[in-house]
C-alpha cells in the first residue's frame, strides 16, 4: 500500500534466557531462547491509530520498543516512510528519530523526578534543535495548555502531579518534536476509569489536532474498540488475527480473538451467555508444537499440532488459522 | 427482613499524620445479606481496600477505626481483641488478595497451607482434612489436585495461584468471603474462569461475597447489589442492574459514561473533569461538588447522607433530597 507510514517485515526477536555459563556446563544444559516476536508483518498508514492487543506475554511491548528503537530485531526489518531503521547510520536515524515519539504506561516511572516540567517537556526540541531559550519556553507553556495543563505548571516537579496529570506531561514532552507517529504502550493502563476518559479523549483530540499516527498497544480489549481503526491481535509472539476495529469486534475470526472477545465483562447486562474460557497462556520459552493456540483451541485438528499457520488475507484482515484457512470454521 | 450477615454502621477510619488526621472512610454504612455478592466499586484512594481491611481487623497501625461499628450475624467484631478476631478471620470470614503470590506461603507447599488452615479452624483429623482440600482443589479447577497438591505455590501459573487462595480462603467454610481484587492481576481471558469459580462456588457454600475490585465490568456480571465509594465516603448502593443501567449519583454516571464499551464504538467518553481529592483536601459539603455537572448552592455547603430511593437503593445527593429545591434530575 502506497500510504504506509510504518512498515514492519516478519520482525523477530529473541532473548537469551540462558542459566550462566558455569552452570550450563555444571548441569549439562543448552542455551535457552526465548522467542517473544516471531515474524510478524504488518503496516500502519498514516493518520491512523492500529492497535496491537494481547495478554502478557504476547510480544506486544517487545514490538513496541523495537519500532522505537529501544531494542534491536533478531530478524526482520522496520521500514519508517520508506526508509528501513535498521542498518540506518547515525545522521539519517537522527533525522528519523525526531518524527516518532512514544508514551510510557508509567506516568510515575516515565518522568525524571529531579527535572522540571518544563526541562522535561523541552528537552525532545532542544535535542533535536527545534527551539532554543526563550523560544522553548514559550513552545512548553502552549504544549501544557494544549495536553489541559497551564503554562505556569512548567517550574513544578512531577511528584506535584497526579497519575493522569503526569500522562498528560509525557503526552506534552511526545509533541515536543512535533512527531507525526506515537508509539503508546498501554497510555491509560494504570490510570483510573475517569482519569483514562480524559486520557483517551485528548490523545483523539490531539490525533485530529496534529493529524498523528498512533500505534496503540494494550490488553483491554474495549479501550481498542474505542481508539483503533485496525487491530492485530498478537498471541504467544505471533500475529493470530489483523483486521479493521469493526470486523474484529462484530465478526472475529481466529479462535482467540473470538475467545478474547467472549471473555470481556458484559456491562450492558445484555445477559449474553459466554463460553467458558480454557486453559492459560503457555510458558513463551516452551511454546507448544504447531499453532501455539492448539491445547486452548475447541477446532484444533493434527495438523494445528504439528504446522505453524502463516497470516492468510480474509475479509480485508489476516487471519493465521488452519481452521479457517481451510473453511472448518 | 432476616439479620443481615454483616453490618456496617457508621464506620471512620483514620490515619494519623504529622500534618493531621486523614479520614479515609467516613461514616459508611451497609450490609451484606446472607450468600449475596456485594460489588464494592470506586477509583484508587476511594477506599475501598481500607472498608475490607476493617471489616477482616487488618488496618495497619497508625490506621485505626475512629467510629462507627461492624456487626457480624449482630456480634459487634471491631473491638474483639486481636486472639479473638484470629478465630474469626479465615474460619468466618474468608479473604482473597489481588495478588496471589504473597498471600501464599512460598516456604509451605499448598497441602501443608490448606490442611494447617483446616485444621485449625475445623479441628479436623489430618487425613480428613487432606481429602477435604483435595476435593476444593478440584472443585476450583486445579487439574490433577490429588497430585499437585503437594506443590509449592510457585510451580503454579498466576491464574492457577489465584485458585488455590480461593480453596484457601474456603476451606474453613467462611459465611463471608472478602475478594479484594481478586482478578486485577491476570489476564483476560483467566480472569473470567476466575470470577466464575468464584461466584459459583461461593452459591454453593451458601457463602456471601464482598467484592471489592475497579472494574464496573466484573461487578456488572458477578454482583447483586452494588456499593460506589468516592473519596471514603458511599455515593451510591443499590441493586446491580438498577446502578449499571440507571445511576442516581452524580459521580456514578460519569464513571459508567468513562467507561469505553465494546458496542459503543468511537463516540466521545464522557469525562469527569478534574479528579478525586486527596484526603486531606476533601472539599466541604459533597465531596463530589467541585467536579459534579449539577452541583448547586446546598451542595457547596452541607454534606448529603445517603437518602433512601426506593428498592434498596440509596443516594447521597442533595438532587433526591424530597425538600430540596431542585427537581431530581435523571440523565
Amino acid at each position: 500500500m502506497a500510504d504506509a507510514l510504518l512498515r514492519v517485515e516478519g520482525l523477530t526477536r529473541y532473548f537469551d534466557v540462558s542459566k550462566p555459563w558455569l552452570n550450563r556446563v555444571i548441569e549439562r544444559e543448552e542455551r535457552q531462547f526465548l522467542t517473544a516476536v516471531a515474524d510478524v508483518s504488518f503496516e500502519i498508514r498514516r493518520g491512523e491509530t492500529f492497535a496491537l492487543v494481547g495478554e502478557s506475554g504476547s510480544g506486544k511491548s517487545t514490538i513496541a520498543k523495537m519500532i522505537v528503537g529501544l531494542l534491536k530485531p533478531s530478524h526482520g526489518r522496520i521500514l519508517f516512510d520508506d526508509q528501513a531503521m535498521t542498518g540506518t547510520d547515525g545522521a539519517a536515524m537522527r533525522a528519523l528519530r525526531r518524527r516518532f515519539q512514544m508514551i510510557f504506561q508509567d506516568p510515575f516511572a516515565s518522568l525524571n523526578p529531579r527535572w522540571h516540567v518544563g526541562d522535561i517537556i523541552a528537552e525532545p526540541m532542544v535535542t533535536f534543535g527545534l527551539a532554543r531559550g526563550a523560544e522553548a519556553r514559550r513552545e512548553v507553556a502552549r504544549l501544557l495548555e494544549v495536553v489541559g495543563l497551564s503554562g505556569s505548571d512548567a517550574a513544578k516537579f512531577p511528584h506535584e502531579f497526579s497519575g493522569g496529570q503526569r500522562q498528560r506531561i509525557a503526552i506534552a514532552r511526545a509533541l515536543s518534536s512535533r512527531p507525526e507517529f506515537i508509539v503508546c504502550d498501554e497510555p491509560t493502563s494504570a490510570l483510573d476509569v475517569s482519569v483514562q476518559a480524559q486520557i483517551l479523549n485528548l490523545m483523539r483530540d490531539l490525533q485530529d489536532e496534529f493529524g498523528l499516527t498512533y500505534l496503540f498497544i494494550s490488553h483491554d480489549l474495549s479501550v481498542v474498540r474505542h481508539m483503533a481503526n485496525r487491530i492485530g491481535v498478537l498471541y504467544l509472539g505471533r500475529l493470530a488475527e489483523l483486521a479493521d476495529g469493526k470486523g474484529l469486534f462484530t465478526n472475529p475470526r481466529h479462535p482467540y480473538s473470538r475467545m478474547l472477545l467472549d471473555a470481556v465483562p458484559d456491562l450492558e447486562m445484555s445477559g449474553r451467555r459466554r463460553k467458558p474460557v480454557e486453559g492459560e497462556i503457555p510458558n513463551p520459552i516452551d511454546p507448544p508444537p504447531g499453532c501455539a493456540f492448539h491445547p486452548r483451541c475447541p477446532y484444533a485438528d493434527d495438523r494445528c499440532r504439528r504446522e505453524i499457520p502463516q497470516p492468510v488475507r480474509r475479509d480485508g484482515g489476516e487471519v493465521a488459522c488452519f481452521g479457517v484457512e481451510e473453511g472448518r470454521i | 427482613m432476616a439479620e443481615p450477615l454483616l453490618s456496617v454502621r457508621d464506620l471512620v477510619v483514620e490515619f494519623p499524620t504529622r500534618r493531621g488526621t486523614l479520614r479515609a472512610i467516613d461514616r459508611i454504612s451497609f450490609d451484606i445479606r446472607e450468600g449475596e455478592v456485594l460489588g464494592m466499586v470506586g477509583e484508587s484512594g476511594a477506599g475501598k481496600s481500607i472498608t475490607g481491611n476493617a471489616i477482616i481487623g487488618l488496618i495497619e497501625p497508625p490506621g485505626r477505626i475512629a467510629g462507627g461499628e461492624i456487626l457480624l450475624k449482630g456480634t459487634r467484631i471491631d473491638d474483639l481483641p486481636p486472639e479473638k478476631m484470629r478465630r474469626i478471620r479465615g474460619r468466618r470470614i474468608g479473604m482473597v488478595f489481588q495478588d496471589p503470590l504473597t498471600s501464599l506461603n512460598p516456604l509451605y507447599t499448598v497441602a501443608e497451607q490448606i490442611i494447617e488452615t483446616i485444621r485449625t479452624h475445623l479441628g479436623v483429623s489430618e487425613r480428613e482434612a487432606r481429602e477435604r482440600a483435595v476435593a476444593l482443589l478440584d472443585r476450583v479447577g486445579i487439574p490433577a489436585a490429588r497430585r499437585r497438591i503437594d506443590d509449592y505455590p510457585h510451580h503454579f501459573s498466576g491464574g492457577m495461584r489465584q485458585r488455590v487462595v480461593i480453596a484457601l480462603a474456603l476451606c474453613a467454610e467462611p459465611e463471608l468471603v472478602i475478594a479484594d481484587e481478586p482478578t486485577t492481576a491476570l489476564d483476560v481471558s483467566v480472569q473470567a474462569q476466575i470470577i466464575d469459580v468464584l461466584k459459583e462456588i461461593c452459591a454453593e457454600r451458601g457463602a456471601a461475597v464482598m467484592l471489592i475490585t475497579h472494574d464496573m465490568g466484573v461487578i456488572a456480571e458477578t454482583a447483586d447489589r452494588v456499593a460506589v465509594l468516592y473519596a471514603g465516603r458511599m455515593a451510591e448502593i443499590g441493586p446491580v442492574r438498577d446502578v449499571v443501567q440507571d445511576a442516581e449519583h452524580p459521580y456514578t454516571r460519569g464513571l459508567m459514561g468513562s467507561i469505553p464499551t465494546l458496542t459503543h464504538a468511537h463516540d466521545r467518553l464522557t469525562q469527569i473533569p478534574g479528579a478525586m481529592p486527596r484526603l486531606d483536601n476533601i472539599p466541604q459539603g459533597c465531596a463530589f461538588n467541585p467536579r459534579c455537572p449539577e452541583a448547586f448552592d446546598r451542595c457547596r455547603v452541607e454534606r448529603p447522607d445517603p437518602i433512601g430511593r426506593g428498592g434498596g437503593r440509596r443516594v447521597a445527593c442533595w438532587l433526591y433530597d424530597r425538600a430540596g429545591v431542585k427537581e431530581a434530575g435523571n440523565g
